[in-house]
């Protein structure tokens, strides 16, 4: 790093050095805490429960169909954004934006009120095919996407713009219709976009907590993913809550990892 | 009809383009003029990119006006790099023969004897970052030849590559364009394009066509200064009368027998001389002149000059030897000397007195 930074520009400024090291300490801290604390040993037993087991299990299910739904949903919409000329684009985008900066509880609620027994469209859905959303595992996962797409969206949109339409046109002038240009040439140049919004909205999913319990509720088995187990152990079981923390922190990091390869890559392209 | 007619006309806040295109099947159409004129304007309407305020587009007797780009008979090189940088040469050579319906196999054969045919049959297999500027531009010529388009557009083709690349990728394209069949229309700011490439040359200024005619009739009788400095030629806008050409200041320029009337006055570089005190001697036009600027010319060195009393420019060539004897330097005084039988004349003609 010393190398990167030429010494005739001059030494960090103290102002600026004294936050960023704080900021770093209100991160790393509570990290450095989780792993201290964690009962290393008693980690295979912990897996070994059957509750630990349905609820990691739960937890990978519902967030690789999460990332699976964004990924259908959300190319589309992104592309639309992206691509479209249409009124109430702006729009579109401020609406899809909304749970970024909601409350995970507050759109729980709004779940409810949309897909719950007496919603919007669940009232009518119970009525006329018995099919009742919440306290199920689909219900979890579309928490999860209420929750992750957004990501995704504003992730692939990123990469869409910066690809620009150079090369639709290009394809365009070539014979090529919009649906050959999006799959062989928009698509394939948006691939690291893609894969970064899809790990997003898959780590994103794997830690929803409030959307979940309000609109999935806690039932072991069905709804009851890791985070919820986390906190349903802390009530009684503390060692237990942090053992199952390091977990997720484990699986956190993967993604970082991961993530990080995609951006390395994408620079180096 | 068989071939081009169209009418672009694009308005856009504080500049509108409206030029007239007519184009026989085998025309190569090379439109010149400066930065600005609207030349990569006319090619993006005409392939669609740009929607038309006013005009219409027609294609061997086929409305285009209305055509979304993908489905008008076309292919475009693009200024500066612009090859799908996802895929090999030849996949992207064979993306036009696919979207037209080729089979892959017969598309991908079809690709590769293109890229043969422009010299890049050994780099088939590779992406365009593993390409030079040359073989890149070489392979997206190969790219809009290989469906033979009705209409091929060529946007500044040459203009990204070094001399040496351009010079030998000019000469191959000339042999190309001479075997194709459709409408092609080049835009260039080179004059060596329009000259060894085109059939015919537009001259566009200011989004209006100038001049129209074949390379030779324009770059003998160059309309505007824009052209006259592409071919390399000084070119000075008066009235004639007798024996002279009055220039709107007042200058006046000697040359044998000019067209009465508005007339333009056309003679090489080389033939301005340029001296540090008023010349005595044979030379019949003598015109007070203050450097402008200078760059190098091949060899020799060019110097702009600016007119006294005058609204237009001269270009003069010296040997580096006598610009430092003249201590020529920009803001510099000094006198210019043509000889009046160095000087073509002849009238100026509202655009198309050429055609």
């Amino acid at each position: 790093m010393s190398r990167s930074q030429p010494a005739g520009l001059g030494r960090i400024p103290p102002l600026l050095l004294v936050p960023a090291l704080l900021g770093t300490a209100v991160v790393v801290l509570p990290l450095l805490g989780l792993v201290s604390r964690s009962p290393w040993r008693a980690l295979p037993d912990l897996l070994g429960e059957p509750d630990v087991r349905r609820a990691l299990v739960l937890s990978l299910t519902t967030s690789t169909l999460t990332a699976t739904v964004c990924l259908l949903l959300g190319l589309p919409l992104a592309w639309l954004l992206a691509r479209g000329r249409f009124r109430g684009r702006a729009v579109l985008r401020a609406l899809l934006t909304v749970p970024l900066v909601l409350p995970p509880v507050v759109g729980g609620v709004a779940l409810l009120g949309g897909f719950g027994r007496t919603g919007l469209l669940g009232g009518p859905l119970r009525e006329a095919f018995g099919v009742s959303l919440p306290f199920t595992t689909a219900a979890v996962v579309l928490a999860h996407t209420f929750v992750a797409l957004p990501f995704f969206v504003l992730a692939v949109e990123g990469a869409l713009q910066a690809q620009g339409e150079r090369y639709d046109a290009v394809a365009a002038t070539l014979g090529a219709r919009r649906w050959t240009t999006f799959r062989r040439v928009t698509l394939p140049l948006a691939l690291p976009g893609i894969a970064a919004g899809t790990v997003l909205a898959w780590a994103r999913s794997l830690g929803e907590f409030g959307a979940t319990i309000t609109f999935a509720g806690n039932f072991p088995g069905t709804t009851q993913t890791m985070p919820l187990l986390v906190y349903t152990r802390l009530q009684d079981d503390p060692s237990a809550a942090y053992g199952l923390s390091l977990v997720l922190l484990g699986l956190s990091l993967a993604v970082l990892v991961l993530l990080r390869d995609r951006w390395l890559r994408g620079a180096v392209r | 009809m068989r071939g081009l007619e169209a009418r672009v006309v694009v308005a856009r806040a504080g500049h509108r383009t409206d030029l007239d295109l007519l184009a026989a099947p085998g025309d190569v159409v090379a439109v010149v003029g400066p930065n600005g004129a609207g030349k990569t304007t006319l090619l993006h309407a005409l392939a669609g990119l740009v929607g038309l305020s006013a005009g219409s587009v027609r294609v061997d007797g086929r409305d285009w006006t209305d055509l979304p780009v993908p489905e008008r008979d076309l292919t475009m090189v693009f200024q500066g790099q612009q090859l799908l940088p996802h895929l090999r040469a030849r996949h992207d050579v064979a993306f036009g023969l696919r979207t037209r319906g080729m089979g892959r196999r017969e598309a991908d054969r079809v690709a590769r004897a293109w890229l043969e045919r422009l010299g890049v049959g050994h780099l088939a297999d590779r992406r365009p970052h593993q390409l030079s500027g040359g073989q890149a531009q070489r392979v997206a010529i190969a790219r809009a030849l290989a469906p033979a388009p009705a209409v091929l557009l060529l946007d500044e083709p040459l203009a990204a590559l070094d001399v040496r690349v351009a010079t030998a990728l000019r000469i191959e394209l000339a042999q190309h364009l001479a075997a194709y069949d459709g409408v092609c229309v080049l835009v260039t700011h080179d004059a060596l394009d329009a000259l060894t490439l085109a059939t015919r040359v537009v001259v566009v200024d200011d989004g209006r066509v100038v001049q129209e005619g074949t390379p030779a009739e324009v770059s003998r009788h160059p309309q505007t200064a824009h052209v006259a400095r592409l071919v390399g030629l000084n070119v000075l806008r008066g009235t004639g009368a007798e024996d002279r050409i009055t220039l709107p200041g007042g200058t006046a320029l000697v040359a044998v027998d000019p067209p009465a009337g508005e007339a333009l006055a056309a003679f090489p570089p080389t033939a301005v001389a340029l001296h540090a005190h008023e010349p005595e001697g044979s030379m019949r036009n003598r015109w007070p002149v203050e450097v402008r600027a200078l760059a190098p010319h091949g060899g020799a060195l060019r110097a702009q000059l600016a007119l006294t009393g005058e609204d237009q420019d001269l270009i003069a060539d010296l040997t580096p030897r006598s610009a430092t004897e003249l201590g020529l330097v920009p803001g510099r005084r000094l006198w210019a000397a043509v000889k009046a039988t160095e000087v073509t004349t002849y009238a100026a003609g509202g655009g198309t007195a050429d055609r």
